[in-house]
């Protein structure tokens, strides 16, 4: 059957017959092998996208369930100007090493900086639990977060506080 | 090893430059082995034995050739050259040679239009098989002669005695690298008979020996590239995919790719030596070790891989970074049918150190002395001869200074959240906070740098300088470490200019790297680009006559006489080196010689908290002093200490392959546990620089330290909180709660 679904944006139809993952589909079919597969158990988060604003491991959602949503990997995060805050922070702490791991921590990350702009270390800690680093012992991660969760001038909340 | 003029120039050594392969990989865009494609590809797939030990008595290939869309099925008769490969000893059968002897052995391999129909294929092949009695005691190995080596380490005299004696039977499980890039690779024929192969590697010269043997083919006609890699840690140093693929390219004359999935991984590569320790450490009254007693058994398992290599590590790092002249060490790696052991962060260093670490402190109860003073009073320094091998220690070794260092951390306060998500058990919430007692633990660890052994030991680089800025050949794999900056750092820092662009060399194109293990790239891919750049520069300033290389050119007296441009007026100016550590040898039959190139130490100290009644244990905190020789990247650094910790970690308190008479029960992650974010310790680092005898700017290799003293440190602060004897590592609840 032809799945319609919306990647990063663009208008991504695709015919699908068998039991595919979401992962698959995206890394095979889609020309989009940013998400990585390391497990596909839903164990890893390697392989983490959003899917309607929530965030999915890709390697546990059916292709075909995924029939009318939006998703966004890590390809869509960032823009001509530049790299995500998450990614920029994840350089800049050196959170990144073999880097397997890093797509599914930029969108986790990315997700859970639009839902709590100033995670406290735990907060990151717990909404990041599911990303599985095999290289980095979490330590520069931490740190990458620590930047972004840093108030900044401007910020809402700043200026509420103010 | 100093360069003699040191420019000041951005991103040389020292500086926590960001790597170059970053951007690439937080936006997705870094090629992994198993994100390739090419034009009309095929996929392979592989059909495993599902026993330890198994006679092959009959194949039937013809269902999976009949299904549409399968290009090829290939058994051992199909193998075009040497049936065999591997490392050390070519023991291994490219495919089953007619009996299994471990389980998930490859036996067949399949190529067709797409992954599915390909692992359709490999499971439509009848193949039937008599079980036979796998052999998975390593002990009844050692009874049977059952060993890929024995060593035997005698030095001083056996039969002096000490006033205090400890005697302690230590085993460690096996552990897996689970690096999280699956085994893949790509083979694309060309048009010539030969083909260029992409797999995911450590050392792609030595695969490219392997390869080029059991294809039958002239060296020249396969070339292996160097590829993205999602960590390594030991597992890529021996054979995957890389043969089958290139089988099944060579057949079908189609690219054909092949990728692993996770439990396949888990049965696809070597892992850690599972250990069993027997220690007796003698002192006299004072502390002094007097005499060390070790008996030692890893199980290699079924083929030879690295294993001779993992022993000699585990047999001289019995006694670890303390003095002692009398020393009777005897020690074997094993046959049997288990899966095959090789090389994982450590490298037979991780198993004693277990367990001369617990030995240390348990003479330190014996003796009534504070551990870290027992330590301190032993230390092993230059000048000194090695315990085991009797080597002088040349070079820098600051055993007392790492563990001054460490020392000197603060120690976590008591109790500064109270929140449950951070008592033992964690997100479980099954922790009372009264029930919490906290134990703090020490370990320090040795472990030796490059090869070993009279090995010769080499790496080549080439340093060519362009119009455009300079360029850094290297057939060296960068699997996640960061020795892509620190090569670009050393260039920029003796040829004065932040234009560096490393470029990864393939098989025909450069000579070999050696292997990015052993904690040797930094020394040795370094060493090779520090001797190029170094010859490179004072061939320019000759030319030039000049006194000075900056980024636009060469200077005398301050001035630029000539600009980049003219200096490669003729085209690039390059020089081509082939490094060498300096020579080891081999030793004499009581183990004694000068085996190694050269040494590091680290210190760990472990906070945990553990809640006895239900056996569960946090580690807080995990402090470390690292000798690191030179500094050539401190956020690199860190990010070795603080990941080596995290995989000790994991291996103190939960990474355990379960093998029960020789199956792997549990090859997937949601039964190999391996550490999360909630898992992870706050680290706090210190780095000791003493510059080492060889090595850029004095630097020396610190991949594996995090990993070796780590796992005593948090196992001796579980000891500290519970008071049980804990001999066993990983340490799990049962171990706590039982008596
Ligand atoms: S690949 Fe989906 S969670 Fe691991
Ligand atoms: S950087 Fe390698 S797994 Fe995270």
């Amino acid at each position: 059957m032809i799945v319609r679904i919306t990647v990063n944006g663009d208008d991504r139809p695709f015919d699908v017959s068998g039991p595919d993952s979401l992962l698959s589909v995206l890394r095979r079919d889609l020309g989009l092998p940013g998400t990585k597969d390391a497990c596909e158990q839903g164990e890893c988060g390697s392989c983490t996208v959003e899917l309607d604003g929530a965030l999915v491991c890709s390697c546990l959602v059916m292709a075909v369930d995924a029939d009318g949503c939006e998703v966004t990997t890590v390809e869509g995060l960032g823009d001509e100007d530049g790299l995500h805050p998450v990614q920029e922070a994840m350089l800049e702490t050196g959170a990144v090493q073999c880097g397997f791991c890093t797509p599914g921590f930029v969108v986790a990350g990315a997700h859970l900086l639009d839902r709590n702009p100033h995670p406290t270390p735990l907060e990151v800690k717990e909404a990041l639990a599911g990303n599985v680093c095999r290289c980095t012992g979490y330590g520069a991660i931490t740190r990458a977060f620590e930047l972004l969760a840093e108030p900044h001038p401007g910020d809402a909340q700043t200026g509420e506080e103010s | 090893m100093t360069s003699t003029v040191v420019p000041r120039v951005r991103g040389g050594i020292g500086t926590s430059v960001r790597r170059p392969d970053g951007e690439p990989k937080v936006s997705g865009n870094f090629a992994y082995a198993s994100d390739l494609t090419a034009p009309d590809m095929l996929w392979g797939a592989t059909r495993r034995s599902p026993y330890a030990r198994a006679r092959l008595v009959r194949i039937d290939v013809g269902p999976a050739r009949a299904i549409d869309g399968v290009h090829a099925v290939l058994t051992q008769a199909d193998v075009p050259g040497k049936p065999l490969f591997g490392q050390e000893e070519q023991d291994q059968p490219v495919l089953c040679d007619g009996e299994a002897r471990f389980w998930g052995e490859p036996v067949a391999i399949v190529a067709a239009d797409d992954e599915e129909t390909a692992r359709l294929a490999a499971e439509a092949i009848i193949v039937e098989w008599e079980e036979l009695d796998p052999l998975v005691d390593p002990e009844q190995a050692v009874a049977d002669g059952s060993v890929y080596r024995e060593m035997r380490v005698r030095r001083g005299d056996e039969s002096v005695s000490g006033n205090v004696v400890v005697e302690g039977y230590y085993e460690t499980a096996t552990q897996d690298q689970a690096p999280l890039g699956p085994e893949a690779g790509l083979a694309i024929p060309d048009d010539a008979g030969g083909m260029d192969l992409y797999v995911t590697s450590q050392w792609i010269h030595i695969d490219h020996k392997q390869i080029v043997d059991c294809m039958a083919m002239e060296p020249d006609q396969i070339r292996c590239h160097p590829v993205g890699i999602g960590g390594a840690f030991g597992a890529r140093e021996d054979i995957s995919v890389h043969i089958h693929v290139a089988m099944l390219a060579a057949v079908t004359g189609r690219p054909v790719k092949m990728v692993y999935d996770r439990s396949e991984s888990f049965v696809g590569h070597v892992k850690r030596h599972p250990s069993k320790g027997w220690y007796r450490h003698e002192a006299d009254a004072e502390g002094n070790l007097v005499k060390v007693t070790a008996r030692l058994i890893l199980d290699g398992g079924s083929y030879a891989h690295t294993s001779r290599a993992v022993l000699a590590n585990g047999a001289y790092f019995t006694v670890g970074p303390y003095r002692c002249d009398n020393i009777v060490v005897d020690a074997a790696v094993t046959r049997t049918n288990n899966p095959p052991a090789g090389a994982m962060r450590g490298f037979g260093a991780v198993q004693t150190c277990f367990g001369y670490e617990m030995q240390m402190d348990r003479l330190a109860a014996a003796l009534d002395m504070d551990p870290l003073e027992l330590r301190r009073r032993n230390a092993l320094a230059p000048g000194d001869p090695m315990a085991t091998s009797g080597q002088i220690i040349e070079g820098s070794l600051p055993t007392v200074a790492v563990i001054d260092a460490l020392e000197a951390i603060p120690l976590p306060p008591e109790d500064v959240d109270d929140d449950p998500l951070l008592r033992p058990g964690g997100t479980g919430l099954t922790t009372s906070k009264a029930d919490v007692v906290r134990g703090v633990g020490f370990a320090v660890g040795l472990k030796n740098l490059a090869f070993s052994e009279a090995f010769d030991d080499y790496t080549e680089a080439r340093v060519v300088m362009t119009s455009a800025g300079v360029e850094v050949h290297t057939a060296a794999i960068e699997v996640g470490q960061g020795l892509v900056t620190v090569c670009q750092q050393i260039a920029r820092t003796i040829l004065g200019t932040e234009r560096v662009a490393v470029i990864w060399d393939d098989t025909s194109r450069i000579g070999s790297a050696g292997s990015t293990s052993a904690s040797r790239q930094t020394q040795m891919t370094g060493g090779a680009v520090h001797a190029a750049s170094e010859a490179l520069r004072t061939k320019i300033l000759q030319t030039h006559d000049g006194d000075e290389l900056r980024a636009d050119g060469v200077y005398r007296s301050g001035g630029l006489i000539a600009t980049v441009d003219e200096i490669c007026a003729d085209g690039p100016v390059e020089e081509h080196v082939r490094f060498r550590h300096p020579p080891t040898t081999t030793a004499d039959e009581n183990g004694q010689g000068d085996v190694h190139a050269g040494f590091v130490v680290a210190a760990h100290r472990a906070v945990v908290d553990v809640d006895p009644e239900l056996g569960l244990v946090r580690v807080v905190q995990v402090d470390t002093a690292q000798d690191v020789g030179k500094a050539l990247n401190p956020q690199a650094i860190t990010g070795q200490l603080e990941g080596g910790i995290m995989m000790g970690t994991g291996f103190a308190v939960m990474e355990q392959l379960v093998i029960r008479n020789g199956v792997i029960v549990n090859p997937t992650f949601t039964d190999y546990l391996v550490p999360t974010f909630m898992d992870a310790p706050d680290v706090e680092t210190r780095i000791i620089e003493e510059g080492d005898h060889w090595g850029p700017f004095g630097a020396k290799g610190i991949g594996e330290s995090p990993t070796i003293s780590s796992t005593p440190a948090i196992v001796a602060a579980i000891r500290n909180a519970t008071g049980k004897d804990l001999t066993k590592v990983p340490v799990l609840p049962e171990h706590i709660i039982g008596d």
